[in-house]
């Protein structure tokens, strides 16, 4: 059963990704071991792929450092659900690949021990058995994730250009 | 039905003629600003650059800021990085280490107009609303993209105007206001929307720059202020003619999905208490409380008026023993202004450390780290946990005045008893009187 990592609200990206790190971490490989280092220090070690994270409203404000979404992407995290996220943070996110649920009730309703799974194609997440529908994403932005990402979406559309 | 700000400049930039919040627009952004993380934006796509090359040499604005001068030899290695990028591929506007942070210098160098959209990879690109642009901030791979490509997609925003009247007592500063705002609002208040400051004619463009540098801290998309005649007059004085930009502002009759009304002479002297910008009280809530460490200057607070306003306060006295207080200048010009009024030299004889204009103590990566169980009192804009480098610290924010009035006696002291009076020290004080 995949794990579920719950957080409260208003994480930030200080607590996701120290900015001390900013300039020296920008790679996969070298983001993984401070991932969420000052929120939880056993989730860097203790993550797998196919995990979730549930946290409360305004995840992810603050700077503009995309760490946190680049590093829980390279982690495997399946999904994050959330009351609500903030911009920069949902962009980043989109950019990188990583699925967002904005589902105010999912999270309230998870208790302890849940488990929590995902249909993406039917636009669902289960918490204890409860199924809830979030919304579906704006073309401009499922465009970017068929593609695999931003930077494959923009090197697609200059091959076209050219 | 009339239009917002964000409407009207974002129709503008996508040549669309009418647009309503929610719709997602394709825009090509008139500069794209990045810092030290320069060099990881275009390691992203350091092949892509050989096969296209940049989309424009005159919209990537790179300032060198955040650990300047190079702390280790990997900051070094980086900084390399990017001059090296920067000769490469001809960027037109590049400033390195010791201009200044980069908010500042876009301000001062006239990269930031009014009616300019202005992408950044830095949360606090909203700053440049102050003079009635539309900025905001991305993160590094949505500029590498840009880079490539020269456009991205935005959604347009809906809008929450905030009327402000009266104006601001003795010893209470923009920075008040805008925290009294945060504290009101929350840290997610204005979250995906831009916020419209109505009413503002009374505050100098510092005070504006300090109110639009918070946005970020309250969720905004971006901040706004409309071009007035301080806009144009400041924008004079750094050599920026008024046929050089196009004002956009909205209109009487547009829909906000929020409003709210700020008197400012009801405002008094506030502080943000760690670990959330919001967690805002009252100075005599924390007045008393020891600090180890004042900050006074970052891109929120680091104009030459707020060193004068400083200097007022501090001039003749010294700092209490104990405390350090670290001067941190946003940039060249201001420093040298502030070296000319005499703030300066007044804050270095009150036992004031005076850093490189740039970022400092305020990200935690160099100069002034605080140690474990450590409190510090900053003009900056975040008080998160670790922030300053240390978990285990504890950052609160303040106005400059607050910070002045602080140092003096190592505990959090209200400015408005600290004050200088043309007669002597006491009662009365000249020091809003003089921001320019
Ligand atoms: S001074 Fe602080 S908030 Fe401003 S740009 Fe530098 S690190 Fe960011």
């Amino acid at each position: 059963m995949s794990k579920v990592w719950k957080y409260g609200d208003d994480i930030n990206t200080d607590m996701l990704f120290p900015g001390k790190y900013t300039y020296s971490c920008s790679t996969a490989e070298q983001i993984l071991p401070h991932l969420l280092e000052d929120l939880d220090s056993s989730f860097a070690a203790g993550v797998r792929p196919g995990d979730f994270l549930l946290a409360g409203k305004n995840f992810g404000c603050g700077s503009s450092r995309e760490q946190p979404a680049l590093g829980l992407k390279a982690v495997g995290i399946e999904a994050v659900v959330a009351k609500s996220y903030a911009r920069i943070f949902y962009r980043a996110a989109v950019n990188q690949g990583l699925l967002l649920i904005e589902c105010p009730k999912a999270v309230e309703a998870y208790r302890e021990g849940d488990e929590v799974r995902l249909d993406a194609t039917a636009g669902t997440v289960s918490v204890g058995g409860q199924s809830f529908a979030f919304p579906s994403l704006p073309e401009a932005i499922l465009a970017i994730r068929d593609a695999g990402g931003l930077l494959p979406y923009a090197r697609a559309k200059l091959r076209n250009r050219a | 039905m009339g239009k917002t700000f964000a409407e009207k400049i974002l129709a503008r930039k996508s040549g669309r003629d009418a647009l309503r919040p929610g719709e997602i627009v394709t825009v090509r952004p008139d500069r794209l600003l990045s810092h030290d993380n320069t060099a990881a934006i275009v390691a992203k796509i350091a092949a892509d650059l050989v096969e296209f090359g940049p989309a424009r040499k005159d919209m990537h604005v790179v300032v060198l800021d955040h650990v300047v001068p190079a702390a280790s030899e990997k900051d070094a290695e980086n900084h390399k990085a990017i001059r090296r990028y920067v000769q490469r591929y001809g960027v037109e506007h590049f400033f390195d280490v010791g201009t200044g942070i980069c908010h500042q210098v876009m301000v001062e160098k006239g990269l930031a107009l009014p009616g300019d959209l202005i992408l950044g990879s830095d949360s606090h690109t909203c700053m440049y609303g102050a003079l009635g642009a539309f900025a905001t901030g991305i993160d590094r791979t949505e500029a590498a993209a840009l880079i490539l490509t020269g456009e991205t997609w935005l959604k347009v925003p809906e809008s929450i105007r905030i009327d402000l009247s009266g104006s601001l007592s003795p010893g209470v500063t923009a920075k008040d206001l805008i925290l009294s705002i945060i504290g009101r609002l929350g840290a997610d208040g204005a979250n995906y929307q831009c916020v419209e400051f109505h009413g503002a004619a009374g505050l100098s463009i510092d005070e504006r720059l300090t109110v639009a540098n918070m946005g970020i801290e309250m969720g905004a998309k971006a901040a706004a202020f409309e071009v007035d005649a301080r806009t144009v007059e400041y924008l004079e004085s750094i050599g920026v003619r008024r046929d050089g930009y196009e004002p956009v502002w909205a209109d009487a009759d547009a829909e906000y999905s929020r409003r709210l009304d700020f008197d400012l002479s009801t405002l008094g002297p506030v502080v943000a208490k760690p670990h959330t910008v919001d967690n805002v009280v009252s100075v005599e809530e924390v007045e008393g409380t020891p600090v180890d460490q004042c900050v006074l200057g970052t891109c929120t607070n680091g104009r030459a008026s707020d060193f004068e306003l400083a200097a007022s306060i501090l001039r003749g006295r010294q700092i209490a023993s104990g405390t350090r207080l670290l001067l941190l200048p946003a940039s060249r010009e201001v420093l040298r202004r502030a070296i000319a009024s005499g703030a300066i030299d007044a804050l270095l004889a009150a036992g004031g450390t005076l850093l490189p204009t740039g970022c400092g103590p305020c990200l935690g990566a160099h100069q002034g780290v605080l140690a474990a169980g450590e409190r510090c009192l900053s003009t900056s804009n975040r008080n998160f946990r670790g922030r300053m480098g240390c978990a285990k610290a504890e950052i609160f924010l303040a106005s400059p005045a607050t910070v002045a009035a602080s140092a003096i006696h190592g505990r959090i002291s209200d400015p408005r008893k600290n004050l200088p009076s043309p007669f002597g020290r006491g009662a009365g004080g000249e020091g809003r009187g003089k921001r320019g």
